[in-house]
C-alpha cells in the first residue's frame, strides 16, 4: 500500500461512490465522506434527496467513516440551474450534469476540501486519472466502456485534476456491485440516476422550465419553407429530434435540422440534411497544454469519438474539422477531444 | 479531549435525574389510567411530578399538560388554540421552527424584531391595532429565550399589550431554552400557555410540559383515551415525567449561582475570541459589553471571511461540539432565519457559530475551545493563527 492519504470523499448516496470510498477506506487511507445538499425543490434522486442523503451517511457509518453534509444550495442555484434556464430561453441545449462538476463538485468543493486540510478528492465517476511522461494528469476513460464517464469531467485542468482520485475507472460496473455486495453495502442493488436531478419525473423538463421561464410558440416550416405544423415552445425543441412534433401525414422520417427562436421557425428535413463538415465551439478548455490538430471527437456522454482537426479560432473559440461529415451537434452540448482514451480538452458547441 | 458547547442543543441527562427516573422503573408502576394498585401507584407518582412541574413554574397541577417535548407544545400551543377558536396567529420572527412551521401552516404572521433580536413591541401593537391590524388574533406567541443567541423576549410586556388591545387573544411561549435558567413565575403568570422540555436542563429526551393556563381554549392533537385532562392522550411517561420535574426542580435551586457560572464562561469564552480574532460580529450584542438581556451559555458570533460549515467541520475534528443555526432533514445547515430577521447580511449570516455552555462546562474547556476556534477561523481565512 502506498502512503495513507487523506481523502475527501463525495458520496451521492448512489452504489458508485458508496464503492469508491469502500475502496479508499479499505486501502488505509483516511477517508471522510461528504454528501452535498444542492436543491432545495422536489427531487427523485441524486445529491438531493434526504433518502439518498440517509444511503451515503449509513454507507459512510458501515465503512467506519465519517460523513458530513454540505449545503451548496446557492451556489447550484446560481451555476448550475440559472444558467440552465437561461440556455434553454436562448435556444440551446445545455447540460447541467458538467456545469455542476465545472463550479461545483470540482470548484466549490474541491475548494472546501483543501481548506479543510484534505489534499485528495474522490469521486465515483466511471473514468481513471493517468499521469504523463511530462507529469501532467490526464482523465482517461473508465474501463468500462459502457459506463465511461470520461466525457462529462473533459473539462478538468491540471489545477482541479491535482488531488483527485477516481477510484472505480479501473473496474467495471459489475465489479462495483460484486464489491458492494460483498461488504454489505445497502447501496448494492441501487439502480444507476438517470436524469437531472433537480427535475422530477412527474414534472420533467417542460413543468420544470415553464416555472422559470415563457416559452415561444412556433411555426414547423420544412427546408422550402412551407408550413407543416406548430410546436408550443421553440425552446423545447432539439437538433436531431424526431418524435414529439406532432407533423401530419408525410412518409419520409422528419428530423429537426433548425431551430431559429427569432423567427420563431423550427426547421425539418431529411436525416442527410443533418450532416455537417464542420462544428463549431467556444469555451475551449485543455488539460494542460492546448493540443491543436488532429483529434478524436465526442458530442454525446455515450457517443463514440469521431475523427477530426481542432483548429485554434482565437479568444477561446475552436472549429471541428471533421474527417467524415458528423450529425449536427445542438449548442450548448459539450465537445469532448481525446487521444486515444485521453481526455485533451473540451468545449461547447455554438 | 471532546468539549460539549452544544448545551442548547441538548444537554447531558445529570445523574440526579437518572437516579430519581431508575428509582420511578423499579416501583414497577401500571399504568396511570388503571384502576389497580399499580396503576394507581401510577397515577400518584404521575400527579406528584405534575405538582412538581407545577411549583416551580408557579401553576396549578391542573394546569400541566405532560407532552413528548417542545415541539409538540409548540404544536398543541398554536394549533390547539387556533383550532378551539378559530381567527390568525401572530408569532415573533425568530421562534424556533416548533412554532414558525405551526404559525405557517395556520397561514399566519411574523412580527419583527430589531437589530438585536428582540421582539419589536411597536410593530406587535401595528399588527394588532395599527396600520397592519389582522382581524380576529385568536393567539401570539412569543419564546423566552431565543434559541440561537440566548435573547431573552419581553414576553411579559408582550402579554400586557396583548391583554389591554386585544383581550380575547390567547398568548403562548416557548421557553423550552429558559426553563433551565430563568425563574420563569412572572411568564407563567403573564401567558396563557408557556412550553418547557426536558432534555434542555439535564433531563431526558422525549417528555415535556406545556401549561395551559386556567379556561384557555384547547383542542386537542391527539385524540383517544382522554389523558392530561382530555388535552393530551396517550399513556403517560411517567418516568419522564419525574425526570422533568426534578430537573426543573435542581435547575430551580440551583439557578443564581449556575446563571452566573455560565454567563462568566460564556463571556470568558466570547471575549477571548474577540481578542484574538478581528472580523468578528457578535450580532446579539454589538458592542461585546453589557450581555444582560443574553440568559444562559448562549453566544452567537459570525465570523467574516468565514464559511459556518467548514468552522464546524474542523471544530468536531479538533473536539469541539458547536453549532450554526438549524440544519435540514439531510443534515445540512440552513440559514438562519434569526439572523435574517435581525438584519444581519446574509454574507455574514454564513459565518455564524452558536457555542452553549452548559453547567458541566469548565474554564479548562472554554479555554481549549477558544484555542481551536481561533486556529479554526485563522485557517478558513488562509492567515497564520497569531
Amino acid at each position: 500500500m502506498s502512503r495513507a492519504r487523506r481523502i475527501m470523499v463525495a458520496m451521492s448516496g448512489g452504489v458508485d461512490s458508496s464503492v469508491a470510498a469502500a475502496l479508499l477506506a479499505e486501502a488505509g487511507h483516511d477517508v471522510v465522506g461528504v454528501t452535498l445538499k444542492l436543491w432545495g425543490g422536489a427531487s427523485d434522486s441524486g445529491c438531493c434527496s434526504i433518502s439518498d442523503v440517509d444511503d451515503a451517511r449509513r454507507v459512510a457509518d458501515h465503512l467506519g467513516i465519517d460523513h458530513h453534509t454540505f449545503n451548496f444550495e446557492d451556489d447550484f442555484d446560481a451555476r448550475v440551474v440559472a444558467p440552465y434556464v437561461a440556455a434553454h430561453a436562448a435556444g440551446r441545449t445545455p447540460n447541467p450534469c458538467i456545469e455542476c462538476n465545472r463550479h461545483i463538485k470540482f470548484a466549490r468543493l474541491a475548494e472546501r476540501a483543501h481548506a479543510l486540510g484534505f489534499a485528495h478528492l474522490a469521486t465515483g465517476h466511471h473514468a481513471r486519472v493517468v499521469t504523463g511522461p511530462d507529469g501532467a494528469r490526464r482523465i482517461a476513460r473508465g474501463v468500462d466502456s459502457a459506463k465511461d464517464q470520461s466525457y462529462v469531467l473533459a473539462m478538468l485542468d491540471q489545477r482541479r485534476l491535482a488531488g483527485l482520485e477516481l477510484p472505480i475507472g479501473a473496474i467495471t460496473k459489475n465489479e462495483v456491485r460484486a464489491i458492494a455486495e460483498r461488504l454489505g453495502l445497502r447501496t448494492a442493488h441501487k439502480p444507476d440516476s438517470q436524469d437531472v436531478c433537480f427535475i422530477t419525473s412527474v414534472e420533467k423538463r417542460s413543468g420544470f422550465l415553464a416555472e422559470r421561464m415563457s416559452f415561444t410558440p412556433g411555426t414547423v416550416v420544412d427546408a422550402e419553407g412551407t408550413t407543416i405544423g406548430e410546436v408550443d415552445a421553440v425552446e423545447l425543441v432539439t437538433i436531431g429530434q424526431r418524435r414529439g412534433l406532432h407533423l401530419a401525414g408525410g412518409t419520409a422520417p422528419r428530423y429537426v435540422v433548425d431551430t431559429d427562436l427569432a423567427a420563431r421557425t423550427v426547421t425539418v428535413g431529411r436525416r442527410s440534411e443533418l450532416f455537417d463538415d464542420s462544428t463549431a465551439v467556444d469555451d475551449v478548455t485543455w488539460s494542460d497544454a492546448p493540443e491543436w490538430g488532429p483529434v478524436l471527437v465526442q458530442t454525446r456522454a455515450h457517443g463514440t469519438a469521431e475523427p477530426g482537426v481542432v483548429v485554434d479560432a482565437g479568444d477561446g473559440s475552436a472549429v471541428v474539422a471533421w474527417d467524415e461529415p458528423h450529425l449536427r451537434v445542438a449548442p450548448g452540448q459539450t465537445v469532448a477531444f481525446y487521444r486515444d482514451d485521453l481526455v485533451l480538452g473540451s468545449g461547447t458547441a455554438v | 479531549m471532546r468539549v460539549h458547547l452544544d448545551h442548547a442543543a441538548t444537554t447531558p441527562l445529570r445523574p440526579e435525574v437518572a437516579r430519581a427516573m431508575e428509582s420511578v422503573h423499579a416501583l414497577e408502576l401500571g399504568n396511570p389510567s388503571s384502576r389497580h394498585t399499580a396503576g394507581r401507584r401510577a397515577r400518584r407518582v404521575l400527579d406528584d411530578a405534575r405538582d412538581e412541574v407545577a411549583d416551580v413554574l408557579g401553576v396549578d397541577g391542573s394546569e400541566v399538560v405532560f407532552t413528548s417535548g417542545g415541539t409538540e407544545g409548540d404544536d398543541l400551543a398554536v394549533h390547539g388554540v387556533a383550532a378551539a377558536r378559530p381567527g390568525r396567529v401572530l408569532c415573533s420572527a425568530v421562534e424556533h421552527d416548533a412554532v414558525l412551521e405551526a404559525v405557517r401552516a395556520r397561514g399566519g404572521t411574523t412580527v419583527a424584531v430589531d437589530a438585536r433580536g428582540r421582539l419589536d413591541l411597536g410593530d406587535l401593537e401595528r399588527h394588532l391595532v395599527g396600520d397592519a391590524a389582522v382581524d380576529d388574533v385568536t393567539l401570539v406567541s412569543v419564546m423566552t429565550v431565543n434559541n440561537e443567541n440566548g435573547v431573552r423576549q419581553p414576553v411579559v410586556e408582550a402579554a400586557a399589550m396583548v391583554r389591554e388591545l386585544s383581550p380575547g387573544t390567547s398568548v403562548h411561549t416557548d421557553a423550552v431554552q429558559a426553563a433551565g435558567w430563568l425563574d420563569l413565575r412572572a411568564e407563567a403568570a403573564a401567558v396563557d400557555l408557556l412550553t418547557i422540555t426536558a432534555h434542555k436542563l439535564g433531563g431526558p429526551v422525549g417528555v415535556g410540559a406545556l401549561i395551559v393556563r386556567g379556561d384557555t381554549p384547547l383542542t386537542p392533537r391527539l385524540r383517544g383515551g382522554g389523558q392530561e385532562n382530555e388535552r393530551r392522550s396517550g399513556t403517560q411517561n411517567v418516568a419522564g415525567a419525574v425526570g422533568l420535574a426534578r430537573a426543573l426542580s435542581l435547575a430551580a435551586s440551583e439557578r443564581d449561582e449556575a446563571v452566573r457560572r455560565v454567563a462568566a464562561l460564556r463571556d470568558r469564552f466570547t471575549d477571548a475570541v474577540l481578542a484574538s480574532l478581528g472580523d468578528v460580529h457578535e450580532p446579539a450584542c454589538p458592542d461585546h459589553r453589557d450581555r444582560d438581556g443574553v440568559v444562559g451559555g448562549t453566544v452567537q458570533l459570525c465570523f467574516g471571511g468565514v464559511e459556518s460549515e467548514a468552522l464546524l467541520f474542523l471544530l468536531d475534528e479538533a473536539g469541539v461540539e458547536a453549532s450554526a443555526g438549524s440544519a435540514c432533514a439531510a443534515g445540512a445547515l440552513e440559514p438562519s432565519h434569526v439572523l435574517a430577521a435581525m438584519g444581519v447580511p446574509a454574507e455574514l449570516a454564513r459565518g455564524a457559530l452558536r457555542i452553549s455552555v452548559g453547567r458541566e462546562t469548565s474554564e479548562d474547556d472554554i479555554d481549549f475551545a477558544v484555542g481551536v476556534v481561533v486556529d479554526a477561523v485563522s485557517r478558513l481565512r488562509g492567515v497564520k493563527a497569531a
